[in-house]
């Protein structure tokens, strides 16, 4: 068993609390800058794709897995960003650098927005709000078409930087690379400090909060701007990197998406977010893979990766309800105590029913 | 001027009058308790003070100024803590967590400074952490620092939340029943600890207790509720002897009597 | 410029069109009869997430599904079965009966006491789950599935309702009448309103908690499978139809999400708003208008209109 004689307060702020660690996440960072020169364009692409989704999922992380409100319209959040970038650079022709901060902001302003009624409600009164406004997002994408080009969507080129020109997959890879680093780090501030602190305590006990002197209306709202600032950021490199954005990009499905990256990656962690957003992005080509050793009348099915998909939701809050960075944990742990690991260790608590109702 | 001044105080559940005309002087560095029979409104009392509850007349002055119709979360900036009866603390999180939260009202830094981790969240997270250590060792909490709440043992987490509440550097402090569930190793602790709470830190203790010994042990000062209305108050043993409080806790003369 | 000038002029003119009295009264009932018959799908969809969720606290994302699979069952029956259409509405409800009385046994009873959250994400598993299924056994096409009535259209007045349109509300008239029995006057319903309001004395009270949830599992099946055998003759049958139940959740929301009276006064409510919303405003509001009235509704109201507001106590 590893452990370290900690002198003062500061080490326990560190980023990394072990040397071993500071050299595992070198390592993958070394690998993550290599990648493209042996991977190829496709997995590239799939992983920048991959990479794109984290920074979503972390957002959506802090709103659903710290903060405890569901949000079961986040696509929404995406989609403003998507779009914002797609309008100020197709249509206004404006530089994709200034595009995507205000993507971020724009997101993050009509997250605002949804605070009004996210304050007065919780748990499935909010998730039902949030879904409605997924679908109100989605229809004024449709009926707007001077600025989203309604059905037929809008083209989006990738942009350049200076001289360069980003055109390539490994080079918009580097970008969303970069910008990944940047969000993870952020989450990681966030969650150690006050604020992050903040969220778990409204999450958990809203009598408790207000008691410690956490105003829960400001503590809210900031979740919702923030998650929807990650979430617009998001979108706004999704735009470019896709190339075509149209309203099918951005529907109930597409929230789903995200709370399920959120749900298999693990709840209120920053690991979980990024396996989870890493893991779905994939699955579709582990199951093109997985479906040759499967008899024809089951692959060769339309509905088998929706059946799948449903499957792997259904299983996992089964059987491994902490995601795969909770799974991770466990076989971490298992090692580090070897012979003595007991099986309940990671027992959950369970509530009484009706427990929710209030909280 | 007493710390905290109740004057007439009355709320209402639909019918039910939980509070009447409730008077209660709360004077700087006492240890104060407030006792009754089950549903006799001293939670209510808590709730009103603490800003849960709005009542419907009455007010709740603390250090001068009407903190009435002060929001919940306002409260704990002007320097009133709480603890609660069915413990309200963060289930999911770490004991140290938990005790930090205490010190969130502290903080100083700006959101960006904190989203960057600028040597001012810095230096706010360590000094947190110093008042929160400090916290621990009072409590005794050392074992427990890492540990997630929900695994802990019921008087453990008493003692986190009672932690939680010193962590805001408060002047008054409400104890709701401190002493209910703890055994008597438990129990006797926490008489020593509120004693401390009144003489090394200098804070006035404001306490619900059944317990009576636990009164008899710490309290300067007792108000008896009955139905919502104050029936005694004056030194423990005053209030103890006092007939209404008597009949209070064991009934009607008379009805004793049909009994018999 | 220029299309901010024609941007203006639309709204100016969408503005006064929406706010002219209208002298259309016979286009207004019109639109409110074939809107209660809507109105009436979403209620008994509503009615099954109310049922469940007042028994077994779990928010059922797959209800829609529920429907839709039942639509299934009886267009199997009915069309490769030939089985005459009253006996396929009896087998369709002992099917889909079973099917929920075997999803509680095998799979809902290992998550009792789960975070709510959790809940939520597993039935939106199971609903994705079963539309992917239902479109391996069924296909993705559409089908017409056979009404039971024909016939010349009802006229009123002026107005003319469709026969369909009186049966959907017809029996949604009946199968409240006789659930509304069920829970008044049956052991079991009694003990499901037991159940419902306290699990813990329940079980005190010798009630068989973990049966009821089997039950309400059942019960709330079979009313999907109802509404799935009115709405298909109106309107269509797909494997995407239980889409439809994502419109019943505000219904359920603005009658408070608990209570059986609000889930369908909520349903008529969005089925006749968003019908007129449709006629008379713009036709694309009609899709997002039970978005927009509940947020209306609980911004105001944040309990929905018939819910207690429930405070914790400390």
């Amino acid at each position: 068993m590893k452990f370290k004689l900690k002198k003062s307060y500061m080490e326990d702020l560190k980023l990394f609390e072990y040397k071993s660690d500071m050299v595992g996440y070198g390592v993958l960072l070394v690998f993550l800058f290599i990648f493209p020169s042996w991977a190829g364009n496709y997995w590239t692409y799939n992983l920048t794709l991959a990479g794109i989704y984290c920074i979503a999922a972390l957002g959506l992380n802090i709103l659903t897995g710290y903060t405890g409100m569901i949000s079961l319209g986040h696509a929404a959040f995406f989609a403003i960003g998507a779009y914002t970038v797609g309008y100020m650079t197709t249509i206004l022709g404006h530089s994709f650098w200034i595009a995507l901060p205000l993507a971020g902001f724009a997101a993050a302003f009509v997250g605002l927005s949804l605070v009004l009624p996210a304050l007065r409600l919780s748990g499935i009164y909010l998730a039902i709000v949030t879904m409605g406004f997924g679908f109100i997002i989605d229809q004024v994408i449709l009926e707007w078409p001077e600025v989203t080009g309604g059905a037929n969507g809008l083209l989006i080129n990738r942009p350049t930087l200076g001289p360069l020109s980003l055109n390539s997959d490994a080079s918009y890879y580097y970008v969303v690379l970069v910008m990944v680093i940047l969000f993870v780090l952020l989450t990681k501030n966030i969650v150690r400090t006050s604020m992050g602190r903040a969220f778990v305590a409204v999450r958990d006990s809203e009598v408790a909060a207000q008691s410690m002197g956490i105003p829960l209306a400001k503590v809210k709202t900031q979740a919702f701007t923030i998650s929807g600032f990650y979430a617009g950021i998001a979108g706004g490199l999704f735009a470019p990197l896709i190339n075509f954005i149209g309203p099918d990009n951005f529907t109930i499905i597409e929230s789903i998406n995200l709370i399920v990256m959120i749900i298999v990656g693990g709840l209120a962690s920053i690991h979980g977010s990024i396996f989870g957003a890493i893991f779905i992005t994939l699955l579709s080509e582990f199951i093109r893979v997985g479906k040759d050793a499967l008899p024809a009348f089951l692959s060769q099915q339309v509905g088998f990766q929706g059946a799948v998909y449903g499957l792997i939701i259904m299983l996992f809050i089964l059987f491994e309800p902490m995601g795969i960075y909770g799974r991770y944990l466990k076989i971490k742990y298992l090692f580090q105590v070897f012979p003595l690991y007991r099986k309940d260790t990671f027992r959950r608590e369970r509530k009484f029913q009706k427990a929710q109702r209030t909280r | 001027m007493p710390l905290l001044e109740v004057t007439e105080l009355s709320k209402k559940f639909g019918g039910v009058h939980a509070l009447t005309m409730v008077n209660l002087q709360v004077e700087k560095g006492e240890v104060h308790a407030l006792i009754g029979p089950n549903g006799a409104g001293k939670t209510t009392l808590f709730n009103c003070i603490s800003g849960f509850y709005r009542p419907e007349r009455g007010s709740a002055v603390f250090k001068g100024r009407d903190i009435t119709r002060t929001a919940p979360h306002k409260i704990p900036r002007l320097g009133i803590a709480r603890t609660f009866q069915n413990l309200e603390l963060f289930r999911n999180a770490t004991v140290l967590d938990n005790i930090m939260l205490g010190r969130y009202m502290h903080k100083r830094a700006s959101f960006f400074s904190e989203a960057l981790f600028l040597s001012k969240a810095k230096n706010q997270e360590v000094e947190a952490r110093r008042r929160v250590e400090e916290v621990i060792d009072f409590l005794d909490l050392q074992p427990y620092r890492d540990r997630v709440i929900a695994q802990l043992p019921f008087g453990t987490q008493k003692c986190v939340e009672l932690a939680r509440a010193l962590a805001l550097d408060p002047e008054l402090i409400l104890l709701d029943e401190p002493a209910a569930g703890l055994n008597s190793e438990e129990t006797r602790d926490l008489c020593f600890w509120i004693e401390d709470i009144k003489e090394d830190l200098e804070i006035t203790v404001l306490l619900v207790e059944h317990n009576m010994r636990v009164v008899n042990e710490v309290a300067d000062r007792v108000t008896a509720l009955d139905f919502g209305a104050v029936i005694a108050h004056g030194t423990p043993e005053e209030v103890q002897q006092h007939p209404d409080v008597i009949q209070a806790y064991l009934g009607e003369d008379d009805g004793a009597a049909a009994s018999a | 410029m220029d299309t901010n000038y024609i941007r203006r002029r639309y709204l100016i003119a969408w503005i006064s069109d929406a706010i002219k009295p209208r002298r259309d009264i016979v286009m207004f009932w019109q639109l409110f009869t074939s809107g209660m018959a809507l109105g009436c799908v979403y209620a008994l969809i509503a009615l099954g997430f109310v049922l469940i969720y007042k028994a077994t606290e779990v928010i059922n994302f797959a209800q829609g599904e529920f429907m839709m699979v039942g639509a299934f069952v009886a267009f199997s029956l009915i069309h490769f079965a030939h089985v005459p259409f009253w006996i396929t509405v009896v087998l369709t409800l002992l099917i889909m009966a079973a099917f929920g009385v075997l999803l509680d046994r095998l799979v809902m009873r290992f998550l009792v006491g789960e975070p709510a959250f959790s809940l939520v994400m597993f039935t939106i598993g199971l609903a994705l789950f079963l539309r992917s299924v239902a479109g391996m056994i069924w296909s993705t096409d559409t089908f017409a599935f056979p009404s039971p009535v024909s016939g010349e259209a009802i006229q009123l007045g002026s107005v003319a309702i469709a026969p369909g349109d009186m049966l959907v509300v017809g029996a949604t008239a009946l199968l409240v009448l006789l659930l509304y029995l069920f829970f008044r006057f049956t052991n079991l319903g009694i003990a499901l309103q037991a159940t419902s309001q306290n699990q813990f004395a329940a079980y005190l009270m010798g009630i068989n908690v973990e049966g009821m949830f089997s039950v309400v599992w059942a019960l709330s099946a079979m009313v999907a499978a109802v509404a799935g055998i009115l709405l298909a003759p109106t309107l269509f049958l797909h494997k995407d139809m239980g889409f439809i139940g994502l419109k019943a959740f505000p219904a359920a929301v603005l009658g408070g999400f608990g209570s059986i009276p609000g889930a369908i006064v909520g349903g008529l409510i969005i089925g006749i708003s968003e019908n007129l919303a449709g006629g008379f405003l713009l036709p694309w509001v009609k899709d997002i208008f039970a978005y927009l009235v509940l947020i209306a509704v609980l911004i105001v109201r944040p309990e929905g209109l018939f819910g207690i507001h429930e405070k914790k106590k400390v």
